[in-house]
Formats: C-alpha cells, structure tokens, sequence
C-alpha cells in the first residue's frame, strides 16, 4: 500500500520512513472510518465548500504573461521551452 | 479466406474536439493555433500555488450544443473531477475533466453505410482540458514542453462500441467533423490536431456475445487513418486468434508512413487516476431555459438542409449530399437561391465551374471571390439565352474572376461574349460554312448524318463562340433538308 502511494506520488522512501507513514496512514483509516458510524443514506455527497454554483467567466483573451517571465522559475529551461528528463527513450531516429 | 469472414470487429470511437473558444477553458489565454512555444501561458496555466481556475462559460454553451445535436440528454448538474497522474505535459499533476458525470449522456449519430443508414450510439460527450505538447527532437538531452495548449478545452465525443467496420469508421468521423463544423464549435481541423481521434478495436468470433480483448489505437490524425489503422488492426488481431495466440490488452501508435501500428504500452496493471471532485471549482448547473436558448440557435445542420434540397429545390438527391458535405459551401448555396430560382442551375454551377476553380486554386469557399449574387446573374445570363453556358463556364467565369466586382452582363458584352442569335448574322457564316464543306455537305445528303455536328461546330469556330448553338443546328438542318 504504501509502496503502491508512493509510486502513484513519484516519492521514494527508506525503510524508517515507510514505517512512519504506514502508522500515519492507519491513524487516517481509522478516524476518515468514524464517517462510517453515521446513517448517511439520501446524503449527496458535499462537491464544494461553498454553496456557490455557476461561477463562469467570458471568453476572453486574458491574463497571460511574457514567456521570460512563465520560464523564469523553472529549474530547468532555455529561452523557449520548459525542459525535463527525456520522458522517451528512443525518438523515431 | 473463409476464416477470416467469421469473425467480426468491434469498434469503438473517441473523439476529441478542440472547442472554438477564444480562451482556455479555466483560465483567460488564448488558444490560437501556431503561437510561439510558451507565450499562451498564465500562472493558472502554469499551475503555481494560490491560483484559482474559472469555467469557460462559451465552453459550456458549445458542449450543449453538440449534445442536443446529437440527441444526447443533458445532465443539468455538472462538476468537475480531477484525474491524477504525472506527466510533464500536465502541469498540475492532474487533468480536470468531467470524466465522472458527462455533460451529455447517450445520443446517437447516424451514418450512411454502404447498406443504408446506421445510427451509432453515443455513450457521452464530457469537457476536459487538453495537456502540453512535449517535443521530443529538440533537445538531444532533454524533452522540451510547450504549455501554450495546455487547458484548451476539449469535448470527449465517446460511441458505444457499434462500429463494425473501417468503413463505417471512416463515415463516422466524417459525420462528427460535418456536425462539429455546422455547430461552429470546432474548425475540424485534422492535421493541427482540433479534431482527433483514439480507435478501440477488438475481434471475436461471429455469433459470440463477450467482446474480445481490446487495443486502442491513438495518434490518428486523418480520417482515412482512421480507416487504415483499423484495417491493419482488424488483421492483426484477427491472425493473432487465428494463430490461437492471446491479445495483448494495449496502447498502439499508427505509424502512417507504412501503414501499421505499434505497441506504445501495455495496460497490463489499471491505470489508477483517483478521481475526485475538483474542489477549486464550483459545480454549474444548467437549467431548462438555458437549454432551450441553445436548442433554438442551433442552425440547420446537413440532414436538414438535405431534405430541403431535394423536397423544396427539387434537387437530386446526390447534389444535395455533396453541397452539404461543407457549411461553407452549402451556406453559399443558400445564398445564390436568394437571387435566382433555378437552383439546379445554382447547384451546377457551384458543384462544376466553382469547385473546379477551388481545386485548382487550392482554396476553400470563403476564398471565392465572387458574390452568390454575381453567380446568380452568370445563372441569369444563361438562362435568357443571352450567353450560352459552355461560354459562361469557362471564359466569361474567368474574366469575371478577374473583376469580381463588375456586373457579368457589362463584361459579357465588352468582351464580345454575348451569344448571337439574331438569324440575319448566321445566315451568311452558316453559308459559307456549307459552301466550305460541300463534299460532306453531300455526304451528308447521302445519309451520313452525323456531320451536322461538324457543321454546328465550324459556325461557333467561325463566330468566336457567339453563335447560338441551338439556333445554328436549327437552321443548318433547315438549308439541309431543302
């Protein structure tokens, strides 16, 4: 299970940590199962925090910034593209 | 080879249509096609922390649009889930899509196969966004990411799986791009990637109930790949049974240069997206009144316009498929019948000279520069006899072309194109024509009647085309038969 998580997160654990976490997630079970104790049948479940619905906005062209300043915080870019780790091994040479 | 005919194949389409917004779906850039890599970007794009998501309402609009066209219900109590994985293409982490409660449900679309009409039954249609573009061939080192496309929205166009054939395959998409470009809510653009489409292929034994393993198939970005990849697919997977050999549930990729696909992964552990409801998004609902402003606007679409054609204009039923085979042109059809009742002209003139002109120029009806109103007027020219219309097809159309802007009948007359009819001035070419020709003139007389033709041919030579061709073969056979 908690490799399972771990893996779906792309996280890596040593053996202490994994040991924290599984005693941390059981904690979790146990008290997100208190809900089981309630009769809830009929009850839609709660999508939002708010009772608010319908916030739309117009199709409008809006809100966007320079490249320099979308590439700025990245780790690793040139002057056009984001870049990471070649997620494919061999591109149709 | 009678092996292979015992087995039947099972397919089931899913399209994605680029939506004709002018903004993303949750955030206000723009979603032109071919800006510069990373320009179309906002920090909601881009998914920095404390950013807040808003819904498209024009998004919302098109996507009932597309439903009530297709017949679909529409679920009037809408969220958004997201759908979690990794991928460098997706900033966030997650995809939001209605993936769990589509704004349409069920529906049909209606195909024409070769043996009658077929209706292909919808499963949904949902909203989603669309992720990055990763390019791969940049960088030797390095993948490089695109976000510009990032949150474009998309409608997921999902059939049941009724389609047994890559033909019927192939008249699908067709139908889907026909719809999506009437409702205006997608440009069908193919090859730019605004309309694509992800194949699931299974095969099993005839008369038997269970689907066989499935294959999907992505990277299709013709509707005649569509139809190739299916044929490879129908035949590998039919071997593989016939070798008794199991189907490997997968993802493939077509690969169009050689016709054939390839494994990309294998779907052997489910994905696991954990979907829940996107908690920085409100739910919206639709109500009745919304639904029925949208059903009222929505134009006539191509079966409506075909009935129309042949009960209304009396057109044949082929005409009337292939001028609704594009809005564009069957919207510049209705446009010349405002001006002139003889639409099988209207219909002639637009399906020959017209789309002749199109091919050759390589351009596309809103690239026409003639008004329907002026072709009204060539229809016009030709019908009182004024120019005949093998003149107006070729060479007064193409002065005209030239000056779209003038009246055809003032160009027709300056350029000596108007068709002489007046028996005083043929009388004297038609004898001379006879005088030239006097030995067929006789064998003519002898029974070889097929040399009128000759005859009619050598007056219009001799009068520049102007001649009546009509009148000509009415006089020549007169001074013949005296």
């Amino acid at each position: 299970m908690v490799e399972k998580l771990a893996h779906l997160s792309r996280l890596r654990f040593n053996d202490a940590e994994k040991e924290e976490i599984k005693n941390d997630l059981q904690r979790m079970i146990a008290f997100v199962e208190k809900l089981n104790e309630l009769d809830l049948d009929g009850v839609e479940p709660l999508l939002h925090m708010s009772d608010e619905v319908n916030v739309l906005r117009e199709d409008e062209i809006k809100g966007s910034i320079s490249r320099e300043e979308a590439l700025k915080n990245a780790p690793l870019h040139d002057e056009h593209f984001f870049k990471v780790t070649k997620v494919i091994k061999n591109p149709k040479s | 080879m009678s092996e292979i005919n015992s087995y039947e194949i099972v397919i089931g389409l899913e399209v994605h249509a680029q939506l004709l917004t002018k903004s993303k779906l949750f955030c206000g850039d723009s979603i032109a096609f071919g800006a510069e890599p990373n320009t179309h970007v906002s920090p909601i794009t881009l998914a920095h922390p404390g950013t807040l998501p808003k819904m498209n309402k024009k998004a919302i609009e098109f996507a009932v649009r597309m439903g009530l066209a297709c017949h679909c219900e529409i679920e009037q109590h809408n969220y958004f889930a997201r759908k979690n994985y990794f991928y460098p293409d997706l900033p966030k982490g997650y995809q939001v899509s209605q993936h769990t409660t589509p704004i349409c449900k069920g529906g049909i679309v209606t195909i024409k196969t070769a043996s009658g009409n077929k209706n292909i039954r919808l499963n949904r249609i949902h909203m989603e966004e669309d992720a990055g573009k990763s390019l791969h061939d940049v960088d030797a080192d390095n993948t490089c990411i695109d976000y510009n496309r990032a949150g474009t929205p998309l409608l997921e166009i999902v059939t049941e799986p009724d389609i047994r054939s890559a033909d019927e395959a192939f008249a699908y998409v067709s139908e889907i791009r026909k719809l999506v470009r009437y409702l205006e809510i997608c440009d069908g653009n193919m090859e730019e990637g605004s309309l694509r489409c992800d194949a699931n292929v299974s095969v099993r034994k005839k008369g038997e109930i269970k689907l066989g393993t499935r294959v999907e198939v992505k990277n299709l970005n013709s509707i005649r790949n569509v139809k190739r990849a299916i044929e490879f697919e129908a035949k590998r997977l039919t071997g593989l049974l016939e070798k008794g050999e199991p189907v490997i549930q997968q993802t493939r990729s077509f690969d169009a240069d050689n016709g054939t696909t390839f494994a990309i992964r294998d779907k052997e552990d489910a994905d696991d997206y954990r979907y829940f409801a996107d908690p920085d998004l409100t739910p919206f609902q639709l109500d009745d009144h919304f639904i029925e402003t949208i059903r009222s606007a929505i134009p006539a679409l191509p079966d409506e316009r075909i009935k129309k054609y042949i009960e209304q204009y009396k057109l044949p039923e082929y005409d009337a498929q292939v001028l609704t085979e594009e809005k564009e042109v069957s919207d510049y059809f209705e446009k010349i019948v405002q001006h002139t009742s003889n639409y099988k002209a209207a219909s002639n003139w637009l399906l020959g000279p017209v789309k002749s002109w199109l091919n050759e120029n390589a351009k596309e009806i809103s690239d026409f520069p003639l008004q329907p109103e002026k072709l009204a007027a060539l229809i016009k020219l030709v019908d009182s006899g004024k120019v005949n219309f093998s003149v107006a097809s070729t060479r007064l159309f193409s002065y005209v072309l030239n000056d779209p802007s003038k009246d055809p009948e003032k160009i027709a007359k300056e350029q000596n194109l108007v068709q002489q009819s007046d028996t005083s001035v043929l009388e004297p070419v038609i004898d001379r024509v006879l005088e030239k020709y006097a030995d067929k003139v006789a064998e003519y007389k002898k029974g070889k009647k097929g040399l009128l033709s000759l005859f009619v041919g050598e007056v219009m030579k001799q009068s520049k085309g102007q001649a009546d061709p009509k009148i000509t073969s009415e006089m020549i056979l007169k001074k013949l038969s005296a």
